[in-house]
């Protein structure tokens, strides 16, 4: 919108993606593999008479860092949620690591490997941020319910193993100071984080990131950046992110995709992108 | 085979050898219908408001009628008494919006359901302490309503009306439709539904939520007198009554908590679905199903269509 | 002063993860316990009987309901009914094995109830918040009913009501009428234990973040993998365990007999408001709400003799219930988080003093 923001040089560490700003714009990104990890094809979605999403197909591939940017009610949150199953769309496929489904359902996306964070925070309130991290873990822990009766043995050697792993998150993500805060009460740039962690727990394969910088200052943005960053590259995640800042998704995704309407108008890397016409007119808007 | 044949034939066979009987049965269950529709009818419009369910609509038809009684036995003539009552639910919705829910607006809605719950606790032993917890007639006829019994001659049997029943079933149309026109036409109706829309926007544009409130809670306080004095004339005036308030709950869930007429259509679809249930059903299981077959209904309907028959579908947004 | 962490360095995940990480919690805990085993030799019959087992049965009920409402968020208004399945189921069980101890029937009545709650929990897959209040009630209605109408759940006695037989452990009698009330006292408070100590153990692993997870937000954790109806039915059976070995031990330890009125609605509303008072999601609040409701009717007749006043039983009654009204109110308005939040208030303050900054 407003090109590159300031703090541009601030998150542009990943030295692949330096390089690739001035090479061929049509070459794959630095650190994709090329291999589609996700791919969603004619997808539909209605609200009774509404139509929230018409028609879309555009695919992430491992590694990636994806942008999903669209004015408001463009149909991008909409889109996550029919990624990981909580909305149901009416027409299409989804394609997750090779196997083809009409629809997901929310428990095979997560034991799938598709973590989620949201954008306004749905954090579990009355928690602390170590049981809100820990709850990511659901899905790993194994103790069934009659170990979980008597909590030392076994069931507790489990909760140490997987309180080590969280302790990891909690001081990637530098929030050992809050560890035993109800998150309710935390201000709201690291609730954000702690969503982030929560998400983390759950060792994704792809991660949905929902405006993951909204309502942050600048310091806080170029933190959340950096932890962006840092996932993709350390653990080899790939994101799929909706975010406004227009500087922020140039800096970070290695390719964009363009909803308006809920419709796909243009999909690229972000420098054929901001070239597009029609993304500058759903932008800018277009004289009649 | 005896069993298949006892639910799903015999019912229906008796139903068609004795019509006048399931005509009576009919009009029973209708006339209990339209009532426990009027205790919902109180609990929509509070809901519709204010966002509370509450819990003590209930309460409040027997404690209206119960100071209404209460008072008359007291030495004060009947219509005072009326005139008084409707002062001292008055007092009770300001008192409600002073005490309860100024100091909880904006806590979840399930804070102020529970907070209800107090509320009925606090009216029955209030009640019961200034006016004792012996069962007391309703004062019928000083009130100048009918009593006695029509009977007409009806598909070769007699099929008997109870005048109280007719007169209830005329007042609570009449209230029903007095206050459909008053949400519909009146500058205080749209207020409501502007309040109901949503709290903040109402409050921007200068509405002021207490007056509403207090605007509800005495209507609602108005409507539970009338069906606090409809049940009481048809047994008696007690705190017992409560179990059957509480049947204005499924009623309620089966219409939808925000529409008046799914009140009302509930109301008579639990009405005659018990009746007829408890007649032709309820000897199979040793009778007395009316407890509970009233929860069951709305149960079922809730499984299908969560939102009741009448409620906005909810998409979740996240 | 005495009261703090200083100096208690945890050295493992474990340590720091246990129930109670500070020694003097651990110490005070310990006391607690060696008083109430105490108690039978210093207190009377009527504390034992009148004030110390129906308190500690209430709060096992409230311990039930507040895994429900207070930790997974369902409210529920059919606790009665769950509680009379199990007394009603153990009242069977003893009649057709009266050679097994009773206090093993106790606890696998409470099993049934589990069943049954599991079954009345279906709906909240689909239903929530009031609707499932409200279908909560079809289970109350439903099972009051069966106690009823159904000859054979209380052996067809002419009363209609259950007759608790006797029955011993060690040789000495713990139900029925020849039952001494310090045995059925140290048998309520070893069952309770027990199933308090289970309950902590539950709410502070893994089940016990995945109820909160779907109180807080059902919708985020179903989407980081928690199975949604798994995990409200299973926490609809633990608080119908609870409730049903409170039922068994209510009539077969405390009354000695029942009807079906001991589990009508308004002991289900007894108890939500214990734990409403007590404060959701909290085990020793439970006890808190249990004992302030359970001793107020109780301080209301002794009490007011003291200063010369005497005071009618009806008046009485009625004022309990206004009093309860107005304190559940002034509860949610000034401490929604109820005794318990106050209890860890001052424990802060404690902690603190005598330096508060």
């Amino acid at each position: 919108m407003n090109g590159p923001g300031p703090n541009e040089t601030a998150m542009r560490k990943a030295e692949p993606r330096a390089e690739r700003a001035d090479g061929a714009p049509s070459a794959p990104p630095g650190r994709s593999t090329g291999e589609v990890l996700l791919a969603v094809e004619n997808v539909s979605l209605r609200f009774g008479g509404v139509k929230a999403i018409s028609d879309v197909s555009f695919d992430i591939r491992k590694g990636e860092v994806r942008a999903i940017i669209g004015p408001n009610g463009a149909g991008k949150t909409s889109m996550l949620n029919v990624i990981n199953g909580f909305y149901h769309p009416q027409d299409g496929r989804i394609t997750f690591k090779g196997e083809t489904r009409s629809k997901m359902r929310p428990s095979v996306a997560a034991a799938q490997g598709i973590a989620r964070t949201f954008q306004n925070v749905a954090l579990f309130k009355g928690m602390t941020t170590l049981d809100n991290i820990m709850t990511g873990r659901a899905l790993k822990m194994r103790r069934g319910f009659f170990w979980q009766l008597w909590r030392h043995g076994p069931a507790m050697a489990e909760e140490v193993e997987h309180r080590k792993f969280v302790e990891e998150i909690i001081d990637f993500l530098d929030i050992e100071a809050v560890r035993k805060v109800p998150v309710g009460k935390l201000p709201y740039g690291l609730q954000k984080r702690v969503e982030l962690g929560r998400a983390l727990a759950m060792e994704p394969e792809l991660l949905l990131l929902d405006e993951p910088m909204a309502g942050m200052n600048l310091e806080e943005k170029e933190d959340m950046c950096r932890f962006i960053l840092d996932v993709n590259n350390e653990f080899g995640t790939t994101v799929a992110l909706i975010e406004h800042d227009m500087g922020v998704v140039m800096d970070l995704s290695d390719r964009v995709v363009v909803l308006e309407y809920g419709r796909k108008i243009a999909d690229g890397t972000p420098d054929e992108v901001k070239r597009d016409q029609k993304v500058i007119d759903a932008y800018l808007g277009v004289a009649h | 085979m005896t069993i298949l044949y006892a639910i799903f034939v015999d019912p229906f066979v008796q139903m068609a050898g004795a019509p006048d009987l399931l005509v009576q049965a009919l009009w029973d269950g209708l006339v209990s219908g339209v009532l426990y529709a009027l205790i919902a009818l109180g609990f929509v419009l509070i809901f519709k408001a204010s966002g509370v369910f509450n819990f003590a609509q209930g309460i409040m038809v027997v404690f209206a009628a119960l100071t209404l009684v209460g008072l008359h036995e007291k030495g004060v003539p009947a219509f005072l008494a009326l005139a008084l009552t409707v002062a001292v639910m008055f007092v009770l919705a300001v008192g409600v919006e002073r005490v309860v829910l100024r100091p909880l607006v904006n806590q979840p809605d399930i804070i102020l359901f529970i907070a209800t719950f107090g509320l009925t606790y606090f009216l029955i032993g209030f009640g019961e302490l200034i006016f004792g917890g012996n069962p007391k007639a309703m004062i019928t006829d000083q009130l100048f309503l009918p009593r006695g019994v029509v009977d007409v001659p009806m598909l070769g049997g007699m099929v008997s009306f109870q005048k109280i029943d007719i007169a209830a079933a005329i007042i609570a149309s009449l209230m029903v439709a007095g206050l459909a026109v008053f949400f519909q036409n009146t500058r205080i109706g749209r207020a409501l539904r502007a309040v109901a829309d949503s709290h903040k926007a109402a409050l921007s544009v200068g509405i002021s939520l207490n007056q509403i409130w207090v605007i509800v809670w005495f209507a609602a306080g108005l409507v539970a007198l009338a069906a606090g004095i409809m049940w009481g004339a048809r047994s008696e005036v007690s705190f017992a009554l409560e179990i059957i308030a509480l049947k204005a709950l499924p009623v309620l869930v089966l219409g939808g908590l925000t529409s008046v007429p799914g009140a009302i259509i509930g109301g008579l679809i639990i009405g005659v679905g018990e009746k007829l249930g408890e007649f032709y059903w309820g000897p199979l299981v040793g009778g007395g199903i009316e407890s509970w077959l009233a929860y069951f209904i709305a149960l079922a309907v809730l499984l299908v269509r969560p939102q009741g028959l009448f409620g906005e579908k909810i998409i979740e947004r996240i | 002063m005495l009261y703090r962490e200083t100096g208690q360095f945890k050295t493992t995940y474990a340590a720091d993860m246990a129930v109670f990480p500070l020694r003097q919690d651990r110490i005070g805990l310990a006391v607690i316990l060696a008083a109430a085993l105490t108690l039978p030799f210093v207190a009377g019959e009527y504390m034992l009987s009148a004030v110390m087992i129906p308190l500690l049965i209430f709060a096992l009920a409230t311990i039930g309901l507040n895994l429900l409402v207070g930790y997974t968020g369902l409210l529920s208004l059919g606790t009665a009914g769950f509680m009379g399945v199990g007394a009603y189921a153990c009242y069977k069980l003893t009649t057709f094995f009266p050679d097994v101890n009773i206090v093993v029937w106790i606890l696998v009545s409470g099993f049934f109830s589990a069943g049954v709650g599991a079954l009345f929990g279906l709906p909240s897959l689909r239903i929530k918040g009031f609707y499932l209040a409200v279908a909560t009630l079809a289970a109350q209605f439903f099972l009051q009913w069966c106690f009823t109408r159904i000859p054979w759940l209380y052996n067809n006695n002419i009363s209609g009501a259950i007759e608790v037989p006797g029955r011993t452990l060690f040789g000495e009698f713990v139900t029925g009428p020849n039952a001494s009330a310090e045995m059925r006292y140290l048998v309520v408070l070893a069952v309770v234990a027990l199933l308090t100590w289970i309950a902590s153990n539950l709410v502070h692993g893994r089940i016990g973040r995945s109820w909160m997870a779907v109180r807080d937000m059902d919708i985020a954790a179903e989407l980081i993998g928690i199975r949604l109806l798994p995990t409200k039915l299973l926490a609809f059976a633990v608080s119908s365990f609870y409730c049903g070995v409170a039922g068994a031990l209510m009539v077969f330890l405390w009354y000695g007999s029942a009807e079906p009125e001991v589990f009508s609605i308004n002991q289900s509303f007894l108890i939500l408001f214990m734990v409403i008072i007590g404060g959701l999601g909290s085990l020793i609040g439970s006890f808190f709400g249990a004992a302030l409701i359970y001793v107020l009717p109780i301080a209301l007749k002794a009490v007011p003799p003291l200063f010369g006043l005497s005071i009618a039983a009806a008046t009485v009654e009625h004022m309990t219930f206004m009093i309860v009204g107005a304190l559940i109110i002034g509860f949610l308005i000034a401490e929604p988080h109820g005794l318990a939040r106050l209890w860890q208030t001052g424990k802060q303050k404690l902690r603190t003093w005598p330096f508060p900054y």
